[in-house]
């Protein structure tokens, strides 16, 4: 699993690429907990380049939306494919997470500074 | 092996209701309309080629009680739930109050949906009949004894005809139990509860309810998974979803089907039976997460397929 992470005002978007599972959810945890403590409004994941992802990573994102709750950030997900959405599905966590169809979208839905940033780019 | 299910859902009796059977027969009617049906063998035809499962059946509604069958004479269940009266009358039917058996009992745990079913335990007031209750539960006996006591039950325990003894078991060390190697394990649950791998002549299933994995407790996932490894059948607790269990009803002590599917495949076994159904899910949320289920197997199968089943009242699966 690699990232890729970039700023858009106070919003950071990461993007992680691979399959996430027990092999290296801890590490995908501590990357979005990362984020978070840089971005000072939000941070989006974009799932575009994720294939897969298990129970553990799913985990990891919990940590990471109680994270922002208590520190008041946005947290939103987006660029799920077919599969990996199947799976928010049939896990319930379609109903956990704010999802967008693109990084714009979720971007646009946790700051508008960072739409405009990301327009701008 | 054969296992027999005689109570399958989670924390009290959700017995089907009127408005239930009354939805299931409106379908069925109009599904049925204008086929011919007019003899029962053209409707059972039509039931079993044009409805499914819980259009023409039910889930069922008594708690936990699973009946392991090994081949010998001695009769080896898991868990009292309101299950076990069904399963204690089938079985005085077979053999008649006059023929004394032995019945052997895996308890997990003490919650009352466990064990609720021993005051009707109906072998427990012949005489002559043996009842051998095995747990790992350090309160096992005490719970099952102070439940058939006034003011909530008539009958006294210590009047009870039949005998009855209490057997403590240890985790992680193998036990002969009617003629079948049962281990038990620790399991993470309010108040404690027990799994056990039940082996017998190149056979294992393991039954493994109240139960909550936790994915990123990585210690829990491998000890877990080789306490399944290879086992013929799991009987899961797949009461809640995954995003119920991992955050909202975290530390809640129930598991989802998710975990089922990614712990018998990190283990290899062959088969996962959902188990411990939330009593608030109708027959059709059953069915659709069975559905769900089987297609979250098959997007994330690498290696063998896993058989996947849910249980209901009445379910026998052979291995
Ligand atoms: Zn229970
Ligand atoms: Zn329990």
């Amino acid at each position: 699993m690699t990232f890729n992470e970039s700023r858009f005002g106070g919003a950071v978007l990461i993007r992680p690429a691979g399959r996430i599972d027990l092999s290296n959810a801890e590490a995908f945890k501590e990357a979005l907990l990362a984020a978070l403590a840089s971005a000072t409004t939000a941070v989006v994941v974009d799932l575009g380049a994720i294939d897969y992802i298990s129970s553990a990573g799913l985990r990891s994102m919990v940590i990471a939306l109680r994270s922002a709750k208590s520190a008041s950030k946005g947290f939103a997900v987006s660029g799920l494919t077919p599969m990996v959405l199947e799976i928010f599905t049939i896990s319930r966590f379609n109903l956990v997470f704010s999802i967008h169809a693109s990084a714009r979208d979720a971007l646009a839905a946790v700051s508008p500074d960072a739409l405009i940033a990301f327009d701008a780019s | 092996m054969k296992i027999t299910f005689w109570g399958t859902r989670g924390s009290l009796p959700a017995p089907l209701s009127g408005r239930s059977v009354r939805r299931k027969l409106v379908n069925a009617l109009v599904k049925g309309a204008n086929r011919g049906l007019d003899t029962p063998e053209k409707a059972e035809a039509f039931c079993d080629e044009a409805m499914s499962f819980a259009e023409w059946s039910t889930f069922g509604g008594n708690t936990s009680c699973v009946q392991v069958d090994t081949g010998g004479t001695d009769y080896l269940i898991c868990d009292l739930g309101s299950g076990a009266r069904e399963f204690s009358l089938s079985a005085l039917g077979k053999h008649g109050p006059a023929a004394p058996q032995t019945y052997h009992v895996l308890v997990s745990h003490v919650h009352w949906d466990h064990i609720m079913g021993f005051p009707f335990f109906v072998p427990a007031f012949i005489p002559g009949n043996h009842i051998r209750i095995y747990s790992c539960h350090p309160k096992f006996e005490e719970a099952i004894r102070g439940q058939s006591h006034a003011p909530c039950f008539p009958v006294e325990f210590s009047a009870l005809p039949a005998s009855i003894e209490f057997i403590t078991l240890e985790t992680g060390v193998p036990y002969e139990i009617a003629g079948a190697t049962v281990t038990g394990m620790a399991q993470l649950h309010g108040g404690e509860s027990f799994g056990y791998r039940i082996e017998h002549d190149g056979k294992t299933a393991v039954y493994t309810t109240d139960a909550e994995y936790k994915p990123d407790d990585y210690g829990l996932m491998d000890r877990t998974a080789a306490f399944f490894r290879g086992a013929d059948l799991v009987i899961f607790d797949a009461m809640y979803s995954l995003a119920e269990s991992i955050s909202v009803k975290e530390d809640w002590g129930h598991s989802s089907n998710i975990m089922g599917v990614e712990l018998c495949q990190m283990a290899g076994a062959r088969q996962l039976c959902l188990f411990h159904h939330e009593p608030v899910n109708d027959d059709q949320r059953i069915q659709d997460i069975l559905a769900e289920t089987l297609r979250f197997e098959e997007i994330t199968r690498s290696g063998d397929k896993l058989e996947i089943c849910a249980a209901y009242d009445g379910l026998v699966l052979e291995l």
